[in-house]
């Protein structure tokens, strides 16, 4: 390869001798904004979750360690991020383990049989039925919510906004690493039906909080 | 520069579609899957009230990325190096396959894991990584199923497509060593578990992972990949080491431009509001994620493309497929038809722009241009026109060689040129054809004609000039 010219160089001369025309005016006249805030938009959000098979509890904010606990009545084990209120978890009768508390937890350890994991989330679409994570303190590293089978994740109707644009636009710094997730792990790739339940979480539960 | 790698067809069009045509299995399971898909696109697509003002600032969007290339990927170099990754550029599939076995050797580790990536089968990455001893594992379900078959992927969004839940089941029970052949089923559910518990070990203990990137931010040096399984979470997630290969075309100015195609995306490939996961990634992120990160820039045919005013439009494509599932020819002859990684309407527009080889002349014709993949396409390429304007170059490139076509052509201009001339001809024509129709039984057409017009009646049925023509018919109702 040392006899050509770097590849840096030339692709960059290519793309200039290419070069087509003049920067292209993009018309923007999509819906970008939300409509105003309320009931309907977390109403949207709860039926596009269960579409896609998360499973969905509403509480109010006093109802929530009740609320986290009925859903892991069955689990042995807990895992959390470093900054989930440990409130949330307060009816959690299991052990639990937090991320970076002394240590990071190992691969090994979340993928122990009925580990659950309980975290926040940065933002919520509802027209998509679509959760953000972004590393946030009460979201943690992203293998906390991939490698347990199953993840249960608090939204609080503040942190739940209509459409896309919007949700984008909250997100603090989009340079962090973010996880999209719109309903348990499912693929399509069997004559192009949907089936739930391949690598990532089998079990999705929200809590939407409101 | 010439693109190289698995988009060079070897067997032009019409003979590799005869082949296809001939697997009735194949044409019932495409069918299903198809007709399946088109409906849950049209659907969703149908709960978005401004799905238009989407597809043109998606077009526009790409369009401006393609006018400001240059300057784009220097910022998107200099994003990403400062957030800790180390980019490098790669002109062909060999030298982006050189590139990526060398991180991969410095690593030295034999065993990678995969991503699905159009751009990483476009280079052929697997067959360069098995011959320098490095086995690359194929994570998403419809790769493995065709890396266990031993096969070529026939579709860019579900590679798999051409099997049915059956044969999937055959596939694993005789390829997967741990699996039980006694008693796994066709049940879609039981052949995910079956994947899932394949794959599990290899994502918790594989130090590479290899991926493309649906989009690249140049503002920030993000990378995004799609995708349905967590498979993709894995591959970019627990590695210590992650590589991914990126076409050129793949960058967005800004973060924001991502609310319009990570709309435009998922609704258009899987029929579905938004894909179970994305990913997001900037660099290195201290403590989460691969500490080593590498982005291979690729050009492989994509500055050719570029330059030409018509044809680069296909540069818009985000690989949703929604293309070929509407498409006629598609869903009869399959994706391996067209010899190409990219098969479909986008496929024949894509596959000669890129390679400009040989074989690849005849993908412009595998098409009825229909216009269904262009009112389809997220991003709004006119890929009926592109279809036209590559024909048409291959006419134009043969036109210093003697041809039967062009002499017929000329012909026929003379003729046609002079109304005494033109009905001359039509007369004479009907006296000729009149023994035919007789020995075509009364029908209107003939099912084969002798050599050379046989290559007009091995595809379809020649149409006999009518009893009289219309210009005869006026002259006798009015002549009274």
């Amino acid at each position: 390869m040392s006899t050509r010219p770097d590849a840096r160089t030339e692709i960059l001369r290519r793309v200039r001798a290419a070069m087509p025309t003049a920067p292209v005016p993009v018309p923007r006249d999509y819906a970008s904004d939300d409509g105003p805030p309320g009931a309907e938009v977390v109403d949207l959000l709860v039926d596009r979750l269960e579409d896609y098979k998360a499973t969905v509890r509403r509480c109010t904010a006093a109802d929530l360690p009740a609320t986290v606990g009925a859903l892991l009545a069955d689990v042995p084990s807990l895992v959390l991020p470093p900054g989930v209120p440990s409130s949330w978890s307060s009816s959690f009768a299991g052990s639990r383990a937090i991320d970076g508390d002394p240590a990071p937890l190992t691969v090994t350890a979340l993928d122990a049989p009925g580990v659950a994991v309980v975290t926040g989330c940065a933002v919520a679409v509802a027209q998509t039925g679509t959760i953000i994570l972004d590393a946030g303190p009460d979201q943690g590293r992203r293998l906390l919510t991939l490698v347990p089978d199953h993840h249960v994740c608090v939204v609080r109707v503040d942190q739940v906004v209509e459409r896309l644009p919007a949700a984008l636009r909250r997100l603090a710094d989009p340079t962090r690493p973010l996880t999209m997730i719109s309903g348990p792990s499912a693929t399509s790739d069997i004559e192009l039906n949907r089936v739930e339940g391949v690598h990532g979480p089998r079990r999705l539960e929200v809590v939407v909080v409101d | 520069m010439t693109g190289t790698g698995n988009i060079v067809t070897r067997l032009p069009f019409p003979t590799a579609a005869r082949r296809e045509l001939g697997d009735e299995q194949l044409r019932r399971n495409l069918r299903k899957a198809t007709h399946t898909i088109r409906d849950k696109r049209l659907r969703v697509v149908g709960e978005v009230s401004d799905w238009e003002q989407l597809r043109v600032a998606g077009a526009a969007i790409k369009d401006d990325v393609q006018a400001r290339l240059p300057s784009l990927l220097e910022q998107f170099e200099a994003a990403a190096t400062a957030a800790g990754a180390t980019v490098h550029w790669a002109r062909d599939a060999e030298e982006a396959c050189a590139v990526v076995a060398d991180l991969v050797r410095a690593t030295g580790t034999a065993e990678v894991v995969k991503v699905k990536s159009m751009a990483t089968q476009e280079i052929g990455l697997n067959e360069a990584l098995e011959a320098v001893g490095i086995n690359a594992v194929e994570t998403d379900l419809a790769e493995l199923i065709v890396q266990l078959a031993d096969d070529t992927p026939s579709h860019i969004l579900v590679p798999a497509i051409h099997y049915n839940r059956t044969q999937i089941r055959d596939i694993f029970a005789s390829r997967m060593a741990d699996v039980d052949a006694t008693t796994l089923t066709d049940d879609p559910p039981a052949l995910a578990e079956a994947a899932r518990r394949h794959l599990r070990s290899r994502f918790l203990s594989t130090k590479v992972g290899i991926s493309g990137a649906n989009f690249a931010i140049a503002a920030t040096g993000t990378l995004a990949v799609v995708e349905s399984e967590g498979n993709g979470r894995m591959c970019l997630t627990l590695p210590e080491t992650l590589i991914s290969v990126v076409g050129i075309e793949k960058l967005l100015p800004t973060f924001a431009d991502l609310e319009v195609f990570l709309q435009l995306l998922p609704r258009s490939s899987t029929g579905e509001r938004m894909n179970p996961y994305t990913s997001l990634w900037t660099g290195v992120t201290p403590g989460d994620g691969p500490q080593t990160v590498h982005i291979v820039l690729v050009d492989n045919g994509r500055t050719d493309t570029l330059a030409d005013p018509v044809g680069r439009q296909a540069l818009r494509c985000i690989r949703c497929s929604a293309c070929l599932n509407v498409c006629p020819v598609y869903e009869r002859v399959g994706g391996h038809a067209y010899g190409s990684v990219y098969p479909g309407p986008i496929g024949a527009i894509l596959s000669p722009q890129m390679s400009g080889e040989g074989a690849n002349r005849t993908l412009p014709y595998a098409s009825t241009l229909c216009g269904a993949c262009f009112d389809a396409c997220p991003v709004r390429i006119d890929i009926p026109q592109v279809l036209v304007h590559l024909r048409q170059s291959g006419v134009d490139a043969a036109r210093s060689r003697p041809s039967a076509e062009r002499t017929a052509m000329r012909t026929m201009s003379y003729v046609m040129r002079d109304r005494r001339r033109y009905a001359a001809a039509l007369r004479a024509a009907r006296r000729g054809a009149a023994p035919l129709r007789l020995a075509a039984g009364g029908r209107g057409t003939l099912r084969r004609l002798p050599w050379p017009l046989s290559a007009w009646t091995s595809t379809r049925d020649a149409p006999l000039p009518p009893k009289q023509t219309f210009r005869e018919w006026w002259a006798r109702e009015h002549s009274s």
